[in-house]
């Protein structure tokens, strides 16, 4: 079942009705009907440059969470060519919602790492709506340290809630997963690029994020807590999840303020979803431009400057 | 007369004024009740069952180093309010008041049994020392500086993780303070990590898991999720003693559980080990 967010339910009835009326055009064509048709249609843009031009933060995060957004494995199969995945992090077991493995973008061989969620009941049982266990952040790792050894570039792929808060999560110790791929990531001898393509859920994203590049798809959110939990703590009621999501400057737009990312990748109107041939598109160049970019700095220069990077991070005074 | 009296910490501001003799405190964990002054004599560890009472900076500091020797380094940074967040510096300022510190965490030079280190210490009573700007960057230039002089820094951790009202920013702070770590682990000097209670979120999903060696104090919750979402989310029934030190010892994440009685004369045993030629010299 295609799923309608809230604010786009005025564009959806005037797309009914449009539909309706060419139905009628085409049975028995009228200038009538056709006059309607002219003047629904610009409506229809009409409504499309008010809803899709000032997306609140909340909005952009409905967006970012769409159950057909493109995913990972669907940008595998649309941005390259053999995607050949890797399984399992050789300890405990495989990680369905961080699959990775070699890929090949425009010619150029890479080492494609991710988050993967599920789009109905069946594959998040599989996918776990996301949300990785210490051995999808471990197998990562391995990954990105078999691309360091063979001289592959880096994508990694993010969306994902959050790491999975479970019991065996914590009995494995899914919090130094995460520390240590922070840590790892610090000192890996390869080009890295990251991209938030839905969902950046705190810890769980940043885990895969220390790279050298970091870019946002337009719709994306990257977060150090849901809009949720945060209105849970604020306000002691999640019902103000929009009112945090504005707080936090979780968006793409925000967060280039912030200088926290390099750059945002632009999304289809109204957002990749309506359209995943054209959202991969901008994708596939926005990594392009990122692997150029990096492809001539050697791994000495790659460290020092990811360093750099993540070591300005913060804001504060410092009386003399 | 206690430890904490015997010891002068240096450059601390304000003492211990708040306890008027003779106060009785419940113990949180066999409900005794204890004598404040005998509890200061026994380093704030209950008399009946052991529990670990929390520890300000200053008092950790007074136990850990060797007397006179703590030197505290920038002392000076303050929070900002990067988002604009609502009310935020109002709340710093109100926990600047309430506990005579600047922000969550205290970092400075000391020896330890005679060996020099960077010594970082979180002080939950501090918006339950969560980590903003001023957290990561006080700990990134503790790490930055043991690598630059070429000796080990120890971190006392306890935080509910990374500080909301800063956002993303706080989140960044994570990869800022283990990068520092990836360098002093390159550089084959010791880092120490030691997770009292409590210490969970984006702090035990960063540093506070790196050690070369962990170390836990008895019985302190140690995690990634609180124990909470994690009912929630899965629906079940927690193990017993889920996410204790005992359990995270079980469970491979922590070398040994030492008393506090014992951390000082371990931390120093441990340097001696870790860095062999400075012990000699
Ligand atoms: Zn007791």
């Amino acid at each position: 079942m295609k799923q309608v967010l809230e604010f786009e339910k005025p564009l959806v009835k005037t797309s009914e009705e449009l539909d309706e009326l060419r139905r009628r055009n085409n049975v028995k064509p009228s200038e009538k009907i056709a006059l309607q048709i002219a003047e629904l249609e610009k409506k229809f843009h009409r409504l499309q440059d008010e809803i899709y031009s000032h997306l609140t933060p909340w909005q952009r995060v409905q967006i970012a969470r769409h159950t057909q957004r493109p995913y990972m494995l669907d940008y595998a199969k649309l941005c390259f060519e053999d995607f050949m995945e890797l399984h399992g992090d050789r300890h405990i077991g495989d990680d369905n919602a961080m699959p990775g493995g070699f890929a090949t973008i425009d010619g150029r061989r890479v080492m494609l790492i991710g988050q993967q969620k599920g789009r109905d009941t069946k594959e998040n049982l599989l996918r776990n709506f996301g949300s990785a266990h210490p051995e999808g952040y471990r197998k990562a790792l391995r990954l990105m340290r078999m691309a360091e050894k063979f001289s592959l570039p880096v994508i990694a792929m993010i969306d994902t809630p959050g790491a999975f808060p479970g019991i065996g999560a914590e009995e494995r110790n899914i919090a130094e997963a995460i520390a240590f791929n922070l840590r790892e990531m610090m000192t890996i001898r390869t080009p890295m690029v990251s991209v938030v393509i839905g969902e950046g859920g705190s810890g769980g994203a940043l885990g895969i994020g220390v790279t050298d590049r970091v870019l946002m798809l337009e719709n994306a959110y990257y977060s150090v807590i849901s809009p949720e939990g945060c209105a849970a703590i604020l306000w002691k009621d999640r019902k103000h999840a929009p009112e945090a999501a504005e707080a936090l400057k979780l968006s793409a737009q925000h967060l280039m303020e912030l200088n926290i990312i390099d750059g945002i990748i632009p999304e289809p109107a109204g957002g990749a979803h309506h359209d995943h041939t054209a959202a991969a598109q901008y994708l596939k160049a926005g990594l392009q431009t990122a692997l150029d970019e990096l492809a001539s700095q050697s791994p000495k220069q790659l460290l020092a400057k990811r360093y750099n990077k993540f070591r300005a991070f913060g804001q504060f005074t410092e009386a003399a | 007369m206690g430890i904490f009296n015997k010891r002068s910490v240096a450059d601390l501001g304000e003492k211990k004024k708040d306890m008027p003799e003779g106060l009785w405190i419940k113990c949180p964990s066999c409900g005794e009740s204890l004598y404040e002054q005998a509890l200061a004599k026994n380093l704030r560890v209950c008399t009946h069952c052991q529990h670990h009472f929390t520890l300000s900076a200053e008092e950790r500091i007074a136990l850990l180093a060797d007397e006179g020797s703590f030197e505290e380094i920038d002392a000076k940074l303050d929070s900002v309010n990067p988002l604009g967040f609502k009310d935020y510096l109002g709340k710093v300022k109100a926990y600047q008041a309430k506990t005579g510190l600047t922000e969550a965490v205290l970092t400075g030079r000391a020896k330890i049994e005679g060996l020099p280190v960077l010594l970082a210490i979180m002080d939950f009573r501090f918006l339950g020392a969560s980590m903003g700007s001023v957290v990561g960057e006080k700990i990134t230039r503790a790490i930055e500086m043991a690598t630059k002089e070429k000796c080990a820094v120890i971190v006392f951790s306890a935080s509910g993780g990374a500080r909301m009202h800063e956002g993303i920013l706080s989140l960044m702070q994570m990869a800022k303070t283990s990068g520092a770590l990836a360098r002093q682990s390159e550089a084959r000097l010791p880092y120490i990590s030691v997770l009292t209670h409590p210490t969970t979120g984006g702090v035990t999903a960063s540093f506070a898991t790196l050690g070369d060696i962990i170390l836990a104090e008895p019985k302190c919750m140690i995690g990634f999720a609180g124990p909470r979402v994690v009912k929630e989310t899965t629906h079940s029934d927690l193990p017993p003693g889920f996410q204790t030190a005992e359990f995270m010892m079980e469970h491979g994440l922590v070398d040994t559980i030492v008393p506090r009685s014992e951390m000082r004369n371990t931390l120093g045993r441990l340097l001696r080990y870790l860095l062999p030629n400075r012990a000699a010299a």
